[in-house]
């Protein structure tokens, strides 16, 4: 070809040659490129494959799947001892909740299983509304049919709840809570004001620097000893604050991280239309920063989630704690018994965390697809 | 003087020691537009963003449709939301669609009904020729195509004086016609407009005066023929040499 070119007519736009798109082409390029990567994949392959059966094994093929008491499961070789779930499943449900007010739990589950449900959903209408009922009308309902004493319902102490009931409650009014007070944190922590600055980062690092276990040792045992004589706070009510604080001040650290993501020429564009500092914040920064700090947020709700299992050290039984206590039957007393509670408590908070995990992909991906810069 | 637009009397601003305003004394008439030229890190942008107080002045007066630029918050919102700006790397509302960025100060601001501001938008929308662009996000569009919905977004707050803060700058090459297009026609209404900017072309077609800044200072302030043409401060000569090859 000389120095000087001109091109005459174009040159046909052609699909890839074969060999380079398709199914095969796909696994040659990812899974088996050459020796050491189809080696990888052969062994890894091989690993899952024996791990898939040991659980398959275990929690079927020998599992055992009736019987009345220890006998049917402390057989030699035996797997998983169902018939002991069969048994305790309510009791890990609803805690030591009155048999016949059980119905009051399970109507509380199906109201917010049927609001929340709506809300997750992008196409369903009257997003505002449904907010609105889920985060002030809801609470209410919840706390009026669950704690009882008025309208004729018996009342129901909260020492009397426990099993899944508690963990849903205290990481559900723990999430409500600590997202809005994280976020009023993380403003706080980047205001002019000096005063509100540093409250805000006395406020995080203080709770930061604690332990979990900690502040709910604290709010059980020391927080009664400060407040006026016959004056007492449920301790529910106390270990629910101390986790919602406790997770507000990571909460904080994440929406910051967001807020500081947002380009500051976000924020003067807001300001040079003539919004106010306060619209700004609200309409142009913070939707933004929430947007970005999505998986951190859900990262710290589903911290939240598992760490709702640490009420138990202040005698209060969640999921864990009253499957843990169930354990001590001496009816159920088998080398299968502690292995297959555990497992099931494994499965239902695997269960909650994955969704949870799954859902923020799913926005993350939405949001992805309409808000690209 | 009812016809002064913006008004800067004796300004002198810092950034911690640096002195980035120096004596800026500068008197914009109504329906005047300005150029403003000079190599990076002369204060060009800090001027025109010490306007909408985006910038803050220590030192002097700056008076803005007769309100006065000082620590007075509702005077500050009152003078932005009769100054646009559009800047450099465009600040529109990625997560808000074309027409929500354009309704959005409209509607909170200005508290008109929806369906209006949507109407006002749609109309100068059609002005910057991309009305069909209403609904994608910022992210969807050309780097040109999204400095026209900035302007449009500026425009639908109705403002009496218009900031243009490099507006070429971050495109494209073959993207900035359109945009000075845009601006050519603006200024062709009467609109009092102060632009930052390299393109001497335009300001050679639309500017009264062109202002030369160096070190913080205005150093050469005439219309474009005799700025061009017969510049008279050695650093503007030098500056010129350098832009216009």
């Amino acid at each position: 070809m000389s120095a000087s070119y001109v091109r005459a007519s174009d040159a046909p736009l052609r699909p890839p040659p074969r060999g380079h798109a398709g199914p095969l082409a796909w696994l040659r390029e990812n899974l088996f490129a050459g020796p050491g990567s189809t080696a990888l994949t052969l062994g890894l392959g091989l690993l899952l494959g024996w791990l898939a059966y040991q659980v398959l094994d275990w929690t079927v093929l020998r599992a055992v799947w009736t019987g009345a008491d220890r006998s049917a499961c402390a057989v030699p070789g035996a797997g998983a001892c169902w018939p002991f779930v069969w048994e305790k499943f309510p009791q890990w449900v609803f805690g030591f909740y009155p048999l016949g007010e059980r119905w009051r739990p399970v109507l509380t589950f199906l109201i917010g299983a049927a609001a929340l449900a709506p809300m997750l959903m992008p196409a369903a209408p009257a997003k505002r509304f449904n907010a609105l009922f889920l985060l002030v009308a809801y609470p209410v309902i919840a706390f009026v049919l669950l704690g009882g004493g008025v309208f004729g319902l018996p009342p129901v102490e909260t020492t009397n709840w426990g099993g899944l009931v508690v963990t849903l409650v205290v990481a559900v009014t723990g999430i409500v809570l600590s997202l809005p007070l994280g976020i009023l944190l993380a403003l706080g922590r980047q205001s002019e004001l000096p005063v509100v600055r540093g409250a805000s980062i006395a406020f995080i690092e203080l709770w930061r620097g604690v332990p979990l276990v900690t502040v709910l040792f604290m709010a059980s045992v020391m927080l009664p000893l400060f407040l006026p004589s016959g004056m007492s706070l449920d301790k529910l009510m106390r270990a629910i604050a101390g986790l919602s604080l406790f997770a507000s001040a990571y909460m904080a650290e994440a929406v910051r991280g967001g807020l500081q993501a947002v380009s500051r020429g976000q924020r003067e564009a807001g300001l040079a239309l003539g919004l106010s500092r306060w619209q700004t914040t609200a309409k142009i920064v913070l939707p933004q920063a929430l947007r970005i700090s999505i998986p951190n947020i859900v990262g710290i709700f589903i911290g939240l989630f598992k760490d709702t299992t640490l009420v138990l050290v202040v005698g209060i039984y969640d999921l864990l704690g009253i499957i843990n206590a169930g354990l001590q039957d001496s009816k159920w007393a088998a080398p299968q018994t502690a292995n297959t509670g555990y497992f099931v408590a494994a499965l239902i908070y695997f269960a909650f965390c994955f969704a949870m995990s799954r859902y923020a992909l799913f926005t993350e991906g939405r949001l992805a697809r309409t808000g690209r810069r | 003087m009812p016809d002064t637009a913006v008004r800067f009397i004796g300004v002198n601003k810092w950034f911690g020691q640096f002195h980035v305003l120096r004596d800026i004394n500068l008197d914009v008439m109504q329906g005047e537009r300005i150029v403003i030229c000079g190599p990076s890190g002369s204060g060009k942008s800090t001027l025109i963003r010490c306007i909408n107080r985006l910038e803050q002045h220590q030192e002097g007066r700056i008076i803005v449709d007769g309100l006065e630029i000082d620590d007075d918050v509702k005077a500050i919102e009152d003078v932005r939301r009769d100054v646009g700006m559009v800047f450099q790397h465009f600040n529109l509302f990625p997560h808000l669609t074309v027409l929500e960025n354009c309704t959005l100060a409209p509607i909170w601001v200005r508290k008109l009904p929806k369906r209006e501001a949507d109407a006002l938008a749609m109309k100068f929308l059609e002005r910057v020729r991309i009305p069909e662009q209403a609904t994608k996000y910022p992210g969807q569009l050309s780097g040109g195509q999204q400095q026209r919905v900035a302007i449009a977004r500026a425009l639908c707050m109705m403002p009496k004086i218009m900031l243009f803060d490099e507006p070429t700058s971050a495109l494209d090459p073959e993207m900035v016609k359109e945009v000075l297009d845009t601006m050519v026609g603006l200024a062709g209404e009467g609109m009092t407009m102060l632009v930052v900017t390299h393109e001497m072309g335009f300001a050679r077609q639309v500017a009264d005066r062109v202002i030369f800044m160096d070190q913080g200072q205005i150093i050469e302030m005439n219309a474009p023929e005799e700025f061009f043409g017969n510049p008279r401060n050695e650093r503007t000569r030098l500056f010129l040499s350098q832009i216009l090859r």
